[in-house]
């Protein structure tokens, strides 16, 4: 039962976006409740059928690692996060679509991540500068989210759906946009549902079945210790 | 016609305080977060073009700047506006801002937020019984009554924010109290974090697959509701959810776990980043103002405790005393005719007053704000020899020095040097003769620098609280309780100057505040502190015996 293979998917962004709500929702088909400040790191588990209806079909369980915090954190708390970035799989960013702040501190969250790549085709940052080309030949897939949708007033959604849009451009990423006390986004046969299950095809895709020599690297152990993954019954 | 050219004055500056609250606002405050909500914005620069305001009536009664009728009307206009925003808006607008952050109470936010405000007013009524500070000619609805209660608590705020500020400094800055931590203990540390994430991990999936195979036979997932589904669910409840409830709660202890075990590696690399920089050469220099900061908030403690035993109120004497042993030691022939002069001559009574005030106030910038001076003016210190000036800082003025407990480490005030030069000139430029040309301007110059710092460390250490606890979600909530607290700390920190005003100036800050117990708010201020300092003592004392014991990898 647990011997499925396994990915492992970041979901990052500023604190109260809606990362904790998120998470619930993809992988308890529910919605949160009463969501409250994440300390360190919240896990969940979805369970995903890798290309599903065809032959080859198989269920990878899918790990969502649901880091809190800010960007603007303190180098001590940035230093133990980076303990939970480690072979990393895929990206999810999320950011509030009725807050352009979160936007933009995505740009610095997927740096903050993707820095501890310990894969040579992982991203080299110069001085911390964000550069289009550098997501571009990421190895990592990424996926845009924006919450709190129905909080935009009607007249607004155009001019926040093309900022997203530009947003996805940058990243290089698809992007969602829902609202996490909905169930209704994620129903199955929605363009959205459509979109998650593709881009986690595409992370079980670039983990399992790419087989070059430089993403290979990007799952060995850290400099620091020998961290083998076990699975447990 | 003079009085139109004043309030014009009036205005300009205060709409550049406006400005400049505004800037602060936008670039500091809420760098991080994105303001929806203008109210909020307009209302702290509000607070802080208004309590500006006040101290610039402060430098122009010095300078005599402006009309006397003109000033007095303006000084009243301010307390009444400041009185305003401090008692009814910003206390409205924080309830309503913390209603509307409740999802209950969504629909009827004004409601409860008038609610919300009542409250704060009986409670602010009921906090002038039982202190002595009013005297039974004051009618009910006086102002007097709404200064006094605001003075009380910005009073007490200052003295907390000083006595933990003195016990905290040298407790962050000494390396005596940083415990051994070495990279091993936080490499088990993190290793311990991640084999229990793991295990959550495996757990979670336990539970999905299980609740997957449950939906695929078709089975209902959710607990069964109701009479008959409680009845249901005792006889025969279906195996794979009583196993996925066991599971879950494994799962959530484990959660609690991690949650520690992340909040003691976030604590183990701060601790490690500080042992770092204590070796820096920075550090060693923090390491010494360290011991010297202890000595001094041990002193301070002590004369706290002598002052409410004796019954000690701050006299104006040491002042001039002061400056006598200062012009002693310089040497200066002229001090005779200096000290004599300073006794007679009510101009060098106010510079000798702003000079030392300035001198209490730079130093104990100097100490906080910008380290890199620091060692100017110890050097300085030990080269006047002025045990009187100590007792200077300790016996005047105890609200100035409580800026001096806040810590802040990195920021740059070379003002302060400026403000040094000046103090270690002037005896050289007071000739007798040239003592009435120098002295305004002089006194000017210091009084203002001591007020622009004076308010820039506060408004420092308002950041860094902001940072330290705001979320996208309270931000509002906690600036405008700055703002308030911004607002009362200013207001009491006029009253509480006023004890170290020259008596012609301080004339007019008690015709302005009416007739308060000036000496009460001294007394309340040095048993808040007290208070403050040996109960945080008692705190980090605990504190820091407890975390060795966690972290001793065995």
């Amino acid at each position: 039962m647990a011997s499925l293979d396994r990915v492992k998917v970041l979901v990052l962004g500023d604190s109260g976006v809606g990362k904790s709500s998120l998470v619930h929702l993809l992988c308890q088909n529910q919605v949160l409740g009463n969501p409250s400040w994440t300390v360190g790191c919240s896990v969940d588990v979805r369970v995903h059928d890798y290309k599903e209806g065809t032959p080859e079909e198989k269920t990878y369980y899918i790990e969502l690692w649901d880091v809190g915090g800010s960007v603007g954190s303190t180098s001590s708390l940035k230093s133990t996060r980076a303990v939970f970035y480690n072979s990393v799989n895929g990206i999810v960013l999320v950011h509030d679509l009725t807050n352009k702040k979160s936007s933009q501190n995505l740009y610095r969250w997927s740096l903050e991540a993707l820095n501890k790549d310990s894969s040579p085709t992982g991203v080299i940052v110069s001085n911390g500068d964000y550069d289009r080309e550098q997501f571009a030949d990421s190895s990592v897939p990424l996926l845009l989210i924006g919450t709190k949708f129905d909080q935009i007033p009607e007249n607004k959604r155009n001019d926040v759906l093309t900022r997203t849009a530009f947003l996805s451009e940058d990243f290089n990423a698809e992007e969602i946009n829902l609202d996490c006390t909905n169930q209704r986004y994620f129903a199955a046969g929605t363009s959205n549902a459509v979109k998650l299950s593709r881009f986690f095809d595409k992370v079980v895709e670039k983990r399992y079945f790419t087989r070059d020599p430089s993403q290979m690297t990007g799952f060995t152990e850290r400099k620091r210790f020998n961290f083998k993954s076990v699975h447990y019954d | 016609m003079s009085f139109l050219m004043d309030s014009v004055i009036m205005f300009t500056s205060q709409v550049l305080f406006f400005g400049f609250g505004w800037l602060f606002f936008m670039r500091q405050l809420f760098k991080d977060y994105e303001v929806r909500q203008y109210v909020v914005q307009v209302v702290f620069s509000i607070t802080f073009a208004f309590s500006c305001t006040m101290f610039e009536l402060i430098i122009f009664e010095i300078l005599g700047a402006l009309e006397t009728s003109s000033r007095y009307f303006h000084w009243k206009f301010n307390l009444y506006v400041i009185l305003l925003v401090l008692i009814f808006v910003v206390p409205f607008y924080i309830g309503y801002f913390v209603v509307s952050n409740i999802r209950l109470l969504q629909r009827q936010k004004l409601l409860f937020a008038c609610v919300v405000w009542f409250t704060f007013m009986y409670f602010f009524w009921k906090l002038g019984d039982p202190f002595p500070i009013l005297s039974p000619k004051h009618g009910i609805l006086s102002i007097e009554q709404l200064i006094s209660r605001v003075g009380v608590i910005g009073v007490t705020l200052m003295a907390l924010l000083s006595g933990f500020g003195a016990v905290n400094c040298p407790y962050t800055y000494m390396s005596y109290f940083l415990r051994n931590v070495t990279e091993s203990d936080i490499l088990a540390l993190e290793r311990r974090l991640l084999q229990t994430m793991d295990m959550i991990v495996s757990k979670k999936k336990r539970i999905a697959m299980t609740r997957r195979q449950m939906y695929q036979r078709g089975e209902d997932q959710n607990k069964q509701t109701g009479f008959w589904g409680m009845i249901k669910s005792v006889t025969s409840s279906p195996p794979g959810s009583e196993n996925l409830s066991l599971i879950q709660q494994e799962v959530d202890a484990l959660e609690e776990l991690s949650r520690q075990l992340f909040l003691e590696t976030v604590d183990l690399q701060a601790t490690k980043e500080r042992i770092e920089y204590s070796k820096t050469f920075q550090g060693k220099y923090f390491n010494f103002l360290g011991y010297f900061f202890s000595i001094y908030c041990v002193w301070k403690i002590f004369m706290a405790t002598i002052n409410i035993v004796f019954d000690r109120v701050g006299k104006t004497d040491p002042v001039t005393r002061g400056i006598e042993i200062t012009v002693n030691y310089l040497g200066i022939q002229f001090d005779v005719g200096f000290s004599t002069f300073a006794r007679t001559h009510s101009l060098t009574h106010s510079l000798t007053h702003s000079l030392t005030h300035s001198l209490t106030h730079s130093l104990t910038h100097s100490l906080t704000h910008s380290h890199k001076t620091f060692p100017v003016v110890l050097i300085a210190v030990s080269l006047l020899k002025c045990p009187s000036l100590v007792q200077l800082f300790l016996v005047t003025d105890s609200s100035i020095s409580t800026l001096f407990y806040s810590q802040f480490r990195k920021s740059k005030n070379c003002s302060c040097v400026g403000i040094f030069c000046c103090c270690s000139s002037v005896p050289y430029i007071c000739s007798p003769l040239q003592v009435k040309f120098w002295s305004q301007h002089i006194s000017f110059i210091l009084v203002g620098i001591i007020i622009v710092t004076s308010i820039r460390g506060l408004l420092i250490t308002l950041t860094k609280f902001f940072y330290a606890i705001s979320s996208s979600k309270s931000s509002n909530v906690i600036v405008l309780v700055l703002a308030q607290i911004m607002g009362m700390y200013f207001v009491s920190s006029v009253l509480l100057m006023r004890m170290s005003m020259p008596l012609e100036y301080r004339s007019i800050v008690t015709e302005v505040l009416g007739e308060l117990q000036f000496n009460f708010y001294h007394r309340w201020f040095d048993v808040i502190f007290l208070v403050s300092a040996l109960s945080s003592i008692l705190f980090l004392y605990l504190a820091h015996k407890q975390a060795p014991e966690k972290h001793m990898t065995p």
